[in-house]
């Protein structure tokens, strides 16, 4: 079981600042993620592109931005469950929250932050009609263990970076890879299409443009799909398919919480503390709606920020606290580490 | 003289919308749809990174080509035709007063 005091859903820049903003208040944070990396949105749809509006930086890579955050909270130290869903959530007699994910992996904390944007990343489907009748029994969204794919004839669709990357390394380990793409043109770094293309050209994977998956066949494992291209159709032998179409954001399993959800958003109250209707479930940045709601990182600081000093006032109710600014108090880090203003020279002019 | 033009769009039930839309705010087909609550997710912001306010173009008014990043999200978008494009990279200007456009079905 792991314990911390703020139990984050949502390692995004919302979620990321939130602990920045507990830590000033001694607060310890744990942030869960289904993505394998911390950075939500900003590292897994735009890395590369420039946000305008983060006050104070006239430009920045939603990519940078994240970095930054990281290392702006590092001093506080903070613990991931990254690749895994929180899918339930329960509450003890003694006022914790347990909030269990999809590999079963439990947290225990007073007080939970939803900082889920726009929710769980899936990948994206294609529209085939009986995919989800072979789903595990030969078409897989997400490559786990490259190993599982030795010496079977997988057919890879996509074309972007997933796609190519994961043809250049499948071909080492599967007996035939093909990849499957709707137009000639790949979007992924250049090294990796170079690289496709010489694979294609030394004959070790087949490279079909423009062309479309357009059916499954098979008894109870996957067997065949057809290929269409130009109006032509081929059926090809094929162990795996696995479509890389990138990843869409689902609200997902915090949708039966128990939380008021209003057109796909948790409802808060945003007059106080962006509190849920459950006391001591927050709701925070993208996730939440509420009167004026405007879906902006720099809204999703400030609500980080008043949801840190609730959730110190309902973890410490005796406690007295004031707001301190780090200009006076400077960042003492859970890891040791102390920033501090320089002392103000003061000289005498004789 | 008004800025405002006209767009027809039929949404997913086949339903018909009439909509406004302002040209002298920089704003996208996709931003109208939203401003209008129509079910458009518009989940990258208008970055032609997510195929959710694709659309089909059912008039001949004279838009624009599709950029490189649009069409490599079309192409790995789903339910594309030859007349799909992405709400998001069509500007509101007043040519394309009368615009008739249906939403592609939701993934």
């Amino acid at each position: 079981m792991i314990k911390t005091d703020i139990l984050i859903i949502g390692a995004g820049p919302t979620g990321l600042f939130a602990v920045f903003e507990a830590g000033l208040l001694k607060l310890k944070c744990h942030l869960i993620d289904s993505l394998p990396m911390p950075g939500g949105q900003c590292a897994e749809i735009y890395p590369k592109k420039p946000i305008y509006d983060i006050p104070s930086h006239p430009e920045i890579m939603a990519g940078e931005l994240i970095k930054n955050l990281e290392q702006q909270i590092a001093p506080f130290q903070p613990s991931y469950t990254l690749g895994e869903n929180a899918v339930s959530i329960e509450k003890t007699e003694d006022d914790q929250f347990i909030v269990t994910t999809d590999q079963g992996t439990q947290h225990q904390a007073p007080v939970v932050a939803i900082a889920g944007g726009l929710g769980t990343f899936e990948p994206r489907k294609p529209p085939l009609e009986n995919l989800h009748k072979y789903e595990n029994k030969g078409v897989n969204y997400i490559i786990k263990d490259p190993e599982y794919y030795r010496d079977k004839k997988v057919v890879i669709a996509g074309g972007g970076d997933s796609a190519l990357d994961w043809t250049i390394f499948l071909e080492n380990v599967a007996s035939s890879v093909t990849l499957v793409h709707r137009r000639n043109e790949f979007r992924g770094a250049l090294d990796s299409v170079d690289k496709v293309q010489e694979l294609k050209n030394e004959g070790r994977i087949n490279l079909i443009t423009p062309a479309e998956v357009t059916a499954l066949k098979g008894s109870d494992l996957l067997e065949r799909i057809t290929i269409t291209q130009g109006g032509a159709s081929n059926d090809v032998e094929c162990d795996h398919f696995i479509p890389l179409f990138g990843l869409t954001p689902k609200l997902g399993p915090i949708a039966n919480w128990g939380l008021e959800i209003e057109k796909n958003a948790i409802k808060v109250d945003n007059s106080l503390d962006y509190q849920t209707n459950i006391p001591g479930i927050y709701a925070i940045g993208d996730v939440n709606t509420y009167p004026g709601k405007l879906k902006l990182i720099l809204c999703g600081f400030h609500e980080a920020t008043l949801m840190c000093q609730s959730a110190f006032k309902r973890i410490y109710p005796e406690k007295r606290n004031v707001l301190k600014y780090t200009t006076v108090s400077g960042v003492s880090g859970f890891d040791g580490s102390q920033k501090q203003a320089a002392k103000s020279t003061i000289k005498s002019i004789e | 003289m008004s800025l405002d033009i006209q767009i027809f769009l039929t949404d997913r039930e086949g339903k018909r919308h009439e909509l406004l839309a302002p040209t002298d705010m920089q704003m996208n087909l996709m931003e109208v749809c939203k401003a209008y609550e129509l079910p458009v997710e518009g989940t990258c912001g208008g970055m032609a990174l997510c195929a959710s306010c694709q659309c089909y173009i059912e008039s001949s008014h004279p838009l624009p080509e599709r950029s490189e990043d649009e069409e490599a999200m079309l192409a790995e978008a789903f339910n594309v035709r030859d007349n799909s494009r992405l709400g998001c990279q069509i500007q509101m200007i007043p040519e394309l007063n009368g615009l008739e456009i249906t939403l592609a079905p939701e993934e």
